[in-house]
């Protein structure tokens, strides 16, 4: 399959620290890839050196077939949008519009087309100092489509934004995926990208995690799983084993926590959390061999969940949580597969 | 509203790509040009700048013609062989401070990209920096010849029509006159490329600004004309090289150097400030 995007055991140190590991990945056109991690997770540095700002330590990075440093006229063939801060207070919209495009051999026409395109033809002639960070997203948005390209490059560009710009964002590279060109969308936030990308390339501490279509990821790493409390672990766990569930042993609780509504009294009820079978199919085995269940209830962990699972080993600055996790995280179904 | 255009035929835009490949010099030349002219204060900046200079000069020849005390047609006559009207049509605080101000004008155009993050936006919008920062170095340096052409020319014309008054200003027909005016005009492209090239370097206003004022001032001095590598040093240094230029007639000194020697040393400053300023970012992470 053609690749647009394509990183090659990427690695990019500074000193003693590694900032990109190894890293290789591809980008298709046609979609949404959404690239996660952590914040420092390498994400930047990698973006940067796509864009032949940095220089790797090993490996390759390159678009459209070539190092991007070697593409004399950058809008054209890849619009980014690395940091909306990336500009000078001093100029009007227009006016940094205009000199990016003269420089790429853009027609002046196109800088009016971008304005309007973004909703900044009414702020274009005043100076960008006195923008929001918002404005400023526009703007940088609207220097990433000025020349027209087949690849786009953002980096957190939903940082800031408001619900309303977050969904003209999303329409945005929706539109621009299925006009054939490749998006390529940094984000540190699932939740971000659960609705707006197709593909995703998963990293931590500078080494991959995942890559593999959002559906997939979703359907793996967010399986969902039920949670079973039974005074018969063993049976019950061993029965659904061979149904080909995996199952997972939870914590006890003792007789004396029981409610006292059960006839059998002294049972110690354990809890299981079950993956690969629906709690329908649960039940009926369960009958089928006459195994008491006390409780059956199914869970779907959130992709943001599933997705700090992932990347939990990887986090650079990770801080003890004050309060106990809310509960759809102590139901993991046990972790990556 | 959209203009962009449907890919969904075209999957591999690589192998059917037309565009060219390869900048247009000319279109990075425009951008460089749009990029000054379209910050507010470059118009100002320079305006002032040519302003301070004009009126610095001829505030030093009203001061001659106003207190001038000779009566005796002969003083006038030594004054001018004595190349002193010379000294008047550029003196050398105001070509000091000149030099100073266009260095810094010539820094900010890079340490302004640097500062900002505008360098990125602007590497990843022409990733042949070469190409950028030679269209830069051209750009900065014309800008910077016409407005020391205008500093040097007015300052001439202006000082001479005050010192005129007393029989003492010369005409652009005097011997040397024009040597006068090219070298006060050519130290502002030379002074704006050491800022230019410093900058690329060090990447950060304060500290380039301190380092170009430093050597482009203090070194001067620091180096005394009386032994032989001494008055080498001294006379590679772009304010000397002015001073030798402005100076007519010569009077040599312990060690006498030629008016090529000072224009070789302008032309070695410019030639390898602006290949430092080429050369240097694009080996450079950013």
């Amino acid at each position: 399959m053609f690749c647009v995007i394509e990183v090659s055991e990427l690695t990019k140190r500074y000193g003693p620290k590694t900032a990109v590991d190894e890293l290789s990945f591809t980008v298709r056109p046609g979609r949404v890839t959404g690239f996660l991690g952590p914040n420092g997770a390498g994400k930047t540095t990698t973006l940067r050196i796509l864009l032949g700002l940095v220089r790797p330590t090993a490996g390759t990075a390159t678009v459209l077939g070539r190092p991007f440093r070697d593409r004399p006229r950058g809008l054209r063939d890849v619009g980014a949008l690395l940091d909306a801060g990336d500009v000078h207070g001093g100029r009007t919209a227009r006016g940094h519009l205009r000199f990016l495009a003269r420089g790429n051999g853009l027609p002046r026409g196109r800088v009016e087309e971008v304005l309007d395109e973004v909703g900044l033809t009414d702020a274009a002639g005043r100076r960008i100092a006195g923008y929001s960070l918002r404005m400023r997203q526009r703007l940088g948005i609207a220097a990433a489509l000025l020349g027209d390209p087949p690849v786009l490059v953002f980096d957190e560009p939903l940082n800031g934004l408001d619900p309303e710009g977050v969904w003209w964002v999303r329409g945005l590279f929706r539109r621009l995926a299925d006009e054939g060109r490749t998006v390529f969308v940094s984000s540190h936030l699932m939740s971000e990208m659960e609705n707006t990308a197709d593909d995703l390339v998963v990293i931590g501490r500078g080494a991959l995690v995942a890559a593999e279509p959002l559906a997939a990821f979703a359907a793996r790493a967010a399986a969902p799983v039920v949670t079973v409390r039974t005074p018969e672990p063993e049976a019950l766990g061993a029965l659904l084993t061979a149904e080909g569930a995996s199952v997972e042993r939870g914590g006890t609780t003792g007789p004396e926590q029981e409610a006292n509504e059960l006839s059998v009294a002294g049972l110690s009820v354990t809890e299981l959390s079950v993956s690969g079978l629906s709690e329908a199919r649960i039940a009926e085995v369960a009958l089928r061999h006459g195994l008491l269940i006390l409780q059956l209830t199914p869970r779907t962990p959130s992709l943001e969940a599933a997705f700090r699972e992932l990347t939990a080993d990887h986090v650079e600055h990770r801080t003890t949580p004050l309060a106990p996790p809310p509960a759809a995280d102590s139901h993991h179904p046990g972790g990556p597969a | 509203m959209s203009t962009v255009t449907d890919r969904r035929s075209d999957p591999h835009p690589r192998d059917i790509d037309p565009r060219p490949t390869h900048p247009r010099f000319t279109d990075l030349l425009a951008a460089e040009w749009l990029k000054l002219w379209s910050l507010r204060s470059t118009p100002w900046t320079l305006g002032l700048v040519l302003a301070g200079v004009v009126a610095f000069n001829a505030a030093m020849a009203w001061d001659t013609y106003r207190y001038w005390t000779y009566d005796d047609p002969g003083e006038a006559e030594r004054y001018i062989s004595d190349g002193i009207p010379f000294h008047e049509a550029f003196n050398a605080n105001a070509a000091l401070c000149f030099m100073l101000a266009v260095a810094a004008v010539g820094a900010v155009t890079v340490v302004g990209e640097y500062g900002t993050g505008l360098i990125r936006t602007t590497f990843v919008a022409v990733p042949a920096r070469r190409s950028l920062l030679g269209a830069k170095v051209l750009v900065v340096s014309a800008v910077t010849t016409v407005l020391g052409g205008c500093a040097a020319l007015g300052s001439f014309l202006l000082t001479q029509a005050i010192l005129s008054g007393r029989g003492v200003g010369v005409s652009l027909g005097h011997p040397g006159a024009w040597r006068v005016v090219l070298a006060s005009a050519l130290i502002a492209p030379v002074c704006a490329l050491f800022g230019m090239a410093v900058g690329v370097i060090l990447r950060h206003t304060a500290t380039t600004l301190a380092l170009t004022f430093g050597v482009l001032v203090v070194l001067p001095p620091a180096f005394s004309e009386e032994r032989h590598w001494s008055a080498v040093v001294n006379h590679a240094q772009p304010f000397m090289a002015w001073n030798r230029l402005t100076d007519v007639p010569y009077e040599p000194a312990a060690h006498p150097w030629s008016t090529a020697g000072a224009w070789s040393v302008y032309a070695v400053w410019a030639l390898v400030a602006a290949a430092v300023t080429v050369l240097v970012p694009h080996r450079r992470d950013r």
